[in-house]
């Protein structure tokens, strides 16, 4: 009974799988716990982990209570939320763009985050971070529903992934071409974008927290909306046509989710967008292809890789910091590339 | 429209009179915009008397226009054609319209090697002027381009180079220098940043004949060579197996042609700086233009001239008299009309 023995098999693998994925999904949330408690206990003033106990539960006013609650609480909080919101868009714009180098600006974000805010500087006379931060969410909103726009106006049945991605690298060249030229004339805004552009979640505030958290939260939910339909689409667009998916619908949450988590992100801490790019190829071999693992796997890993990298960042150069996005990078980007030629990448 | 076929000497071309069009049009428009380009300066021209001054040894403007404008419009062109080139050959090779020679680690090793050497010899350190501002640049790009480059080729090459890992190992060493750059923008003096920056940006600015020498070299042995691997190309675009049983020596060839793709874009980059967005545009513009299915090599190279020739021009007018980075307008200049493209060609 050959035919038996085969439905046998795949029922039990598939339980198997599911089993083995759920035990991967926890040993990611225990590294990000372990994450979080290395990046509130380590920086330029050590606290010890029972103080950091004492400072989160029952707070006196001490020296080592006002580090933890006003400084490392809030840098850890903004790093687990961008890491995966970061992670989450990377995935998600890999998979609708079928490009493995799609990172989550792609569609313009970073680059009309970082256009709106030097204009805000220069143009406005904004001088704080809370004010624009604003602007840099308006910018990476307005440039990624643009070049969807774009895409959809001459297309039936949505934008393909190839357009998509073109239009939007030629729109974020564009915007990166303006503000270029803008911090070239202008000086303060040149030294406030030559430290964005390099990323970090330092000294931000528990303020901007509660900026980005609405928008995080609504794109981690239309994300989550968005897997089932996304895996249909990996099948291609004929296929997932005649499965009943409609094309254009969930492309287009799919993009609503990716714009509303990098674009938060990439507003509070600079081009990262790097991290989104990676995590989802450091993901694949251990969830498949399946969104709906991929995408929290996703978000799990960029967030232990993100605030990892601060970690670093912050005891690497004493007494200085060296910024998040660089250490990522240099840190990140060799242990990549020793993955990418270890193994045979997990193709989109 | 129907293929027409070139044979020389026992090896064939598909020749399509749409490409021939665009090719020869485009070089046409080129050489239009150059001469109107030699018009700007301190002396201002007429076309006729630009003109006048290339042909005739003993007008006024001679030395003007032979020593200064003319090598300078020549920079621009050439250093287009051949980023143009490089971007079409590792699109092709890649099979993604997303990859330019950033991720062959040319440009992005260049950037890292001059912004290291303007910041860290910079004001903040005594200062930096004469031999290293007009020698030492092109050479430490050149430098950092190569070694950017025998980077990535070996980390990629495993048992053979595979396409899907170059990208990808190109996408990770790039990340390490573009932060590495990043890095050094933000220890270095404000000053010595923006002068950085401008480099980065691409910028023809003071470009003479010892830049337009290399270039030229690099492309007229480099076009004919390419030309010759087309064929390869051609086969690449059906993936590794099915080249392999057609008998295309595959990594003899890719390599080979990565090759000419690098040392195009090195010496580009070395001469002008990585002027943005020429080398990933002008391939799909010409695609777009010959209604072929892999990026054109000579359409390219036409496309990517008239790219920064056209944006040169705009970027010495436009907020005259404070002239603009070349590269800061190829594209504000190519990105809305390759989106134009992508749009028009969906109706």
């Amino acid at each position: 009974m050959p035919k038996l023995a085969y439905f046998t098999r795949v029922g039990n693998s598939e339980e198997e799988q599911v089993r083995r994925r759920t035990a991967v999904f926890g040993a990611l949330l225990a590294i990000v716990a372990i994450a979080i408690v290395m990046s509130i206990t380590i920086g330029s003033k050590p606290v010890p982990l029972t103080d950091a106990w004492h400072a989160l539960t029952s707070p006196t006013g001490t020296e080592n209570d006002i580090v933890i609650r006003s400084l490392r609480v809030p840098r850890t909080v903004l790093g687990v939320l961008a890491g995966i919101a970061l992670g989450v868009a990377g995935a998600l714009m890999q998979g609708h763009t079928r490009n493995p180098l799609a990172d989550p600006g792609l569609l313009g974000v970073t680059q009309g985050a970082a256009f709106a805010m030097v204009a805000s500087i220069i143009f406005l006379g904004m001088t704080s971070l809370y004010a624009y931060i604003w602007f840099g969410l308006a910018g990476a909103l307005i440039a990624s529903v643009g070049v969807f726009a774009l895409g959809m106006v001459g297309g039936r049945g949505g934008p393909t992934p190839v357009t998509l991605a073109l239009a939007g690298t030629a729109v974020s060249a564009f915007l990166y071409a303006l503000t270029s030229a803008l911090v070239l004339i202008d000086e303060q805004a040149m030294d406030v974008f030559r430290f964005w552009q390099s990323g970090s979640i330092a000294a931000r505030g528990a303020e901007v927290v509660w900026q980005v958290l609405p928008f995080i939260v609504v794109g981690l939910l239309l994300a989550l909306i968005n897997a089932p339909g996304l895996n249909a689409l990996s099948l291609g667009e004929d296929v997932a046509r005649s499965l009943g998916q409609n094309i254009g619908l969930t492309r287009g949450i799919g993009i609503a989710a990716v714009t509303l988590l990098a674009g938060a992100s990439v507003a509070a801490c600079g081009s990262l967008s790097f991290i989104g790019l990676i995590v989802p190829h450091l993901v694949r071999p251990l969830s498949g292809t399946d969104h709906r693992w991929l995408l929290p796997y996703s978000g799990l890993v960029g967030a232990a890789l993100l605030l990892f990298a601060d970690v670093i960042g912050r005891v690497v150069a004493p007494p200085g910091e060296l910024e998040v996005g660089i250490v990522l990078a240099l840190m990140g980007a060799p242990f990549f590339v020793a993955l990418v030629r270890r193994r045979k990448p997990v193709r989109l | 429209m129907s293929a027409l076929a070139l044979r020389v000497a026992g090896l064939s071309w598909r020749v399509r009179p749409r490409g021939v069009v665009v090719t020869v049009g485009g070089l046409a428009v080129v050489v239009l915009l150059m001469a109107l380009n030699m018009r700007i300066g301190d002396i201002p021209m007429s076309v006729a008397e630009v003109l006048r001054a290339v042909v005739d040894a003993g007008s006024d403007n001679h030395f003007v226009v032979m020593e200064l404008r003319l090598p300078r419009a020549l920079t621009g062109a050439l250093v287009g054609a051949a980023l143009a080139l490089a971007g079409a050959i590792t699109q092709s090779i890649a099979r993604n319209p997303l990859a330019s020679p950033e991720i062959l680690g040319v440009t992005t090793g260049a950037s890292v090697t001059v912004v290291a050497g303007v910041v860290l010899s910079g004001s903040a350190a005594g200062g930096v002027s004469g031999a290293l501002a007009t020698f030492g640049i092109p050479a430490l790009a050149l430098l950092g381009g190569l070694a950017g480059a025998v980077i990535v080729y070996s980390l990629a090459w495993r048992r053979g180079l595979d396409g899907y890992r170059l990208v990808l190992v190109g996408i990770g060493v790039a990340a390490v220098f573009t932060n590495v750059k990043f890095w050094l923008l933000t220890v270095g003096d404000v000053n010595d940043t923006g002068r950085a920056m401008v480099w980065i940006s691409g910028s023809l600015n003071g470009r003479g004949w010892e830049h337009v020498g290399p270039v030229a070299l690099a492309l007229a042995v480099l076009i004919p060579a390419t030309l010759l691997g087309t064929r390869s190309l051609d086969a690449l675009r059906f993936g590794d197996d099915t080249v392999t049983s057609l008998g295309v020596r595959m990594n003899l060839a890719r390599g080979l042609m990565i090759l000419a793709a690098v040392l195009l874009a090195a010496v580009a980059t070395a001469s002008a700086g990585p002027i943005a967005f020429v080398a990933l545009a002008s391939p799909q513009i010409a695609l777009r233009l010959t209604r072929s299915a892999q990026p054109p090599l000579l359409a390219s190279a036409v496309i990517g001239a008239l790219l920064t020739t056209a944006a040169d021009l705009i970027a010495r007018t436009a907020f005259s008299p404070i002239e603009l980075p070349v590269g800061v307008v190829t594209a504000v200049l190519g990105a809305p009309y390759l989106i134009h493209l992508i749009w028009r060609a969906r109706k």
